[in-house]
Formats: C-alpha cells, structure tokens, sequence
C-alpha cells in the first residue's frame, strides 16, 4: 500500500516570542491519502493556519511528526502547493508571469514555462486575461488566478488556507465548483482550511473539526455525498443533518 | 486627461506669475536699485546674451551631477541589499547611515578639495554624499516592507534568500527607489554647485563666485534660474523613467503583450 500523501501525528505548536509561552496546537493527528480532498475547519483564531504553516515547511513543529509521501525526515518546502488566504499575486507580475512564479523558483526555462502557464490558463478558462496585471481584476479573479499559481507549481497536494473566505456568496459558489474541476483534473490530494461548514460538506471527502485554542481534533467525519458533487446536494437531509451538527460543535467552542 | 493635470497646476501658475510681475514691478518703480536686484526679464535678457558661456559652465555642472547620481545609484543600492541580507549589518549599519547625516557637507567641500585636487572627482564625490542618502534609505525601506505572507509563500515554494530577494523584494522595492531618486535628482545640482564653489575650473558655481566678485549680480540671478531649471528637469526625467519602467505602479497600462 503507498503511503499516505499527509500523515500528521501528535503535532504541537508553543510560541515563545512574549513573556508567557503560547500554546497553540495541542498534539493534531490527521493524515491525507493520495486524492483525497480533506477539510480543517474550526472556530477563528484557534491555530489552523500555524498548522498549514507547519505542513508547508515554513514553520517547525515543536513536537510530532509530519510526513510527505511517508518522508518524515527530508524538507518539506517545495513538496506541496501552498496558498494563503490573500492571494497574494505580484503587483509587477502579469497574470501569466504571475502563475509562473513557482516555476521561475525551480528555474524552468522561461519560453517552457511560458508555455505551461498558458496552457493552464487556456484549460481553465482565463487565457483572455494573461497579459493583464492583477489590479485590474476582480477578487474572484485574483483568487483563481493565485489558485492556478499553486497548482502549476504542485499538483499532487494542494494546502488551501480559506481561499474563498473574503468573496462574495455567489462567486464563492462558482469558485467552489471551479475547484473541484481542478481537483479531478489533476488528481491533487488536497487539505482545506474553513470556517464555512456548509463549505467543508460541499468539498470534503472528509472533515476534522478542531477545538478552540489550543488546537485539538474534536471529531472527525467522513461526507459520503455522492461525486461529482453539486449545491443542491447540500439540501439532501444527511448534509443537512451533517450541517447541523458541526455547526453546534463549533458554537459550543467558539463560545468557551 | 492630460488638461486636467494641467489644471491641477493652475493656482501654482496663477500665483508664480503674480510674484513676478510684483517684482518686475517693483523694480521699474526704482524701489531697489537693479545693481542689487535686476528684474526679472533683465535676468532673461542676460540669460540669452551670456548663453554661449553659461551653457558651457551648464553642461559641467550637469556632468558632475549625473555622474554623482550613478555612483549614489549604485552604492545606495548596495548597501540597502546589504542591509536586507544580514540582519547584523542593518543593526550595525543603519544608525551610522542616519548619524553621518548630521555632518554638514558644505564642510567637507573644502577639504575634498585638500585632498583630491580641483578636478571632476570632488565635486561628483559631493553630489554623490547628497544623493546616496535619500537613495539608499528609501530603497532599504522598500526591501523590507515586502509582506511576511508573501515570504512565506516563496519559502513553502522552497525559494533561496536571493530568489526571494530577485524576485519579490527588489522588484516590490522599485517604488520607493524611485521616491528616493526623485528626491536625490533635486539635491544633486545643489551638491556640484556647493562642491564647484569651493574651486573649480569651469561649472555654474564657479560662474556665480566669479559674477559676485565682478559684482554682475544679473548673471548671478542668471546661473540660479539655470540651477533651478536643471534641477526640474533631472526631477522630471526621473518621473518619466519611473513611468515607463513601473507600469503596474502606475495604472495607466491596463494590459501589455
């Protein structure tokens, strides 16, 4: 059997940068298997993006382990596709030279990378738009774009940190939809961070809730939805009752 | 578009030519003897008669200025990368930078003079004291403000310090470098013009000390319309290279092939 895309086991976190140390994840067992779309969501402020954080490679776990492809020693920067919740895209940049940059820091040639970078953009549907600069687009625009970014420069296991949480209703939808297309198309296994429930339930195959800091896994769900997945699904009554569950889950935390 | 820009400078205008005609006025009345003050279209008139010398004494003083600049260019930028690669030297550095400041410059002209002679290297050396400041300051500022979050997201691509430096922080800093020279490009002629004062062979300092001690103090007035004019100018030259080098930054180009 391969080994899973993402094997989390008893991570914590503590910040020592104030008088008093700051715990923020306590022991977080989750793992992810290749093309799973797995979702984190949990009251504001309760640590997830430190563990995003951590899975990146950009930040150290003060204890446990993490595990790419079963590689619990190597680097983890570089391994997965990493992207925060601004979309973050070089004013400087077009939206092409944008979606490039993963590219330009592994050094491909540029008229290669040129090359892939339009042919996503044609795929997905934004090949209009390669030439132009970021300020001149939308926020759904923008976030599909820094959504492209990431996939381009890894496919195989994507780390969204609430990519969709400052757009409006509608868009949202539409890029929620535009998401799983990409996930199918190319297979990535996927963690998803949220605080939108009825989010998790449209997208995941599989949800952890995490408690209120510091961060522990209160319950894990499996979403056995059929896929491809739609909205409507969402007023099926096992996702209805699903919803409301985690939603009183998450009430009881984010009050205490 | 462009006529209200050019609106947005009226009151300026307005003001600018009603100061002039008062003091043209002033002056014709015989209030002031023009030995001491000439009008201001006395001055355009030796302005136009001497323009054979002045414009000799105009192109050193350039020279040295855009010289000057070049060097303040590329010291300034070294050392604000140096700052932002290492942590020690912009602790170390940064303080010395903002100190060396207090030292009036006017000072130093003389004794650039003891020391490198009368030629070209002085008075570029002093336009570049002027500039590198402004220049390196801004630029070191523009380096760090890059976005943590943005760091972050070229360090989970596995990007090295100089990718991260090449391709996010250099390029997000170019705004400021160019706020920096805008302010540099109005000091410089005033640095060659300090730094000819003190002894040169040609250059529009020299043409001023020169026109005091004749007591010409029309050609004076002359060479400080000259200054001030070459100042505006490199200002604006900066303006239009930030322009075209900075589309983003600008929001005129809404899309480039």
């Amino acid at each position: 059997m391969e080994p899973a895309k993402l094997l989390v086991q008893g991570v914590s976190k503590v910040f020592r940068d104030g008088r008093k140390p700051l715990d923020t994840l306590a022991a977080i067992d989750l793992f992810v298997n290749a093309g799973e779309f797995v979702t984190v969501i949990g009251p504001s402020g309760c640590g997830k993006s430190t563990l995003f954080n951590i899975v990146a490679g950009v930040d150290q776990p003060t204890s446990g382990i993490v595990a790419i492809d079963g590689d619990a020693q190597g680097e983890r920067a570089g391994k997965s596709g990493y992207m925060p919740q601004q979309p973050l895209l070089l004013p400087w940049r077009t939206v092409e030279e944008n979606i490039m940059l993963g590219l330009d820091v592994r050094r491909l040639p540029r008229k290669k990378a040129e090359r892939e970078a339009y042919e996503l953009l044609k795929r997905f549907g934004l090949a209009d738009f390669a030439h132009h600069y970021p300020a001149t687009l939308s926020g759904g625009m923008r976030q599909r774009v820094a959504l492209l970014r990431t996939v381009l420069f890894n496919s195989s296991f994507l780390l969204l940190d609430e990519p969709f949480g400052a757009l409006d209703a509608l868009t949202r939808l539409s890029l929620q939809m535009w998401l799983l297309d990409l996930w199918q198309t190319f297979h990535s296994s996927v963690l998803f961070i949220t605080h939108d429930v009825r989010e998790a339930i449209l997208l995941s195959d599989r949800i952890y809730v995490l408690s209120a800091r510091p961060a522990r896994v209160l319950r894990v769900v499996e979403v056995d939805l059929p896929r491809p997945r739609r909205s409507e699904q969402l007023a099926l009554e096992q996702a209805v009752r699903l919803e409301q569950e985690l939603t009183t889950l998450l009430l009881k935390e984010q009050q205490s | 578009m462009k006529l209200r820009w050019l609106a947005g400078y009226g009151p300026a205008f307005v003001l600018g030519v009603t100061l002039l005609v008062f003091w043209e006025l002033y002056v014709r009345a015989g209030q002031i003897s023009s030995q001491v003050l000439p009008s201001p279209t006395a001055i355009i008139q030796a302005l136009i008669e001497h323009w054979d010398v002045i414009s000799i004494h105009t192109m050193q003083t350039l020279l040295e200025t855009v010289l000057g600049m070049a060097v303040a260019i590329v010291f300034g930028l070294i050392l604000a990368i140096t700052l932002e690669i290492s942590r020690w030297s912009r602790r170390a550095v940064y303080p010395l930078l903002v100190i060396s400041q207090t030292i009036p410059i006017i000072a130093l002209a003389p004794l650039l003079l003891i020391w490198f002679g009368i030629d070209l290297g002085p008075k570029v050396f002093v336009v570049a004291l002027y500039c590198f400041f402004p220049i390196a300051v801004a630029s070191a500022d523009g380096l760090a403000d890059a976005e943590p979050e943005l760091i972050n997201l070229l360090k989970s691509m596995h990007a090295s310090r100089w990718q991260i430096l090449w391709l996010v922080r250099l390029p997000g800093a170019m705004p400021s470098f160019f706020s920096g020279l805008r302010i540099a490009a109005t000091y410089g002629v005033t640095g060659a013009i300090f730094g000819e004062y003190v002894g040169a062979y040609q250059g529009l300092g020299i043409y001023m000390q020169l026109s005091v001690n004749s007591h010409a103090i029309v050609l004076v007035f002359a060479a400080i319309l000259v200054t001030a004019v070459l100042s505006l100018l490199l200002f604006g030259l900066v303006s239009l290279i930030e322009r075209i080098a900075l589309p983003w930054y600008h929001g005129t180009v809404i899309h480039r092939r």
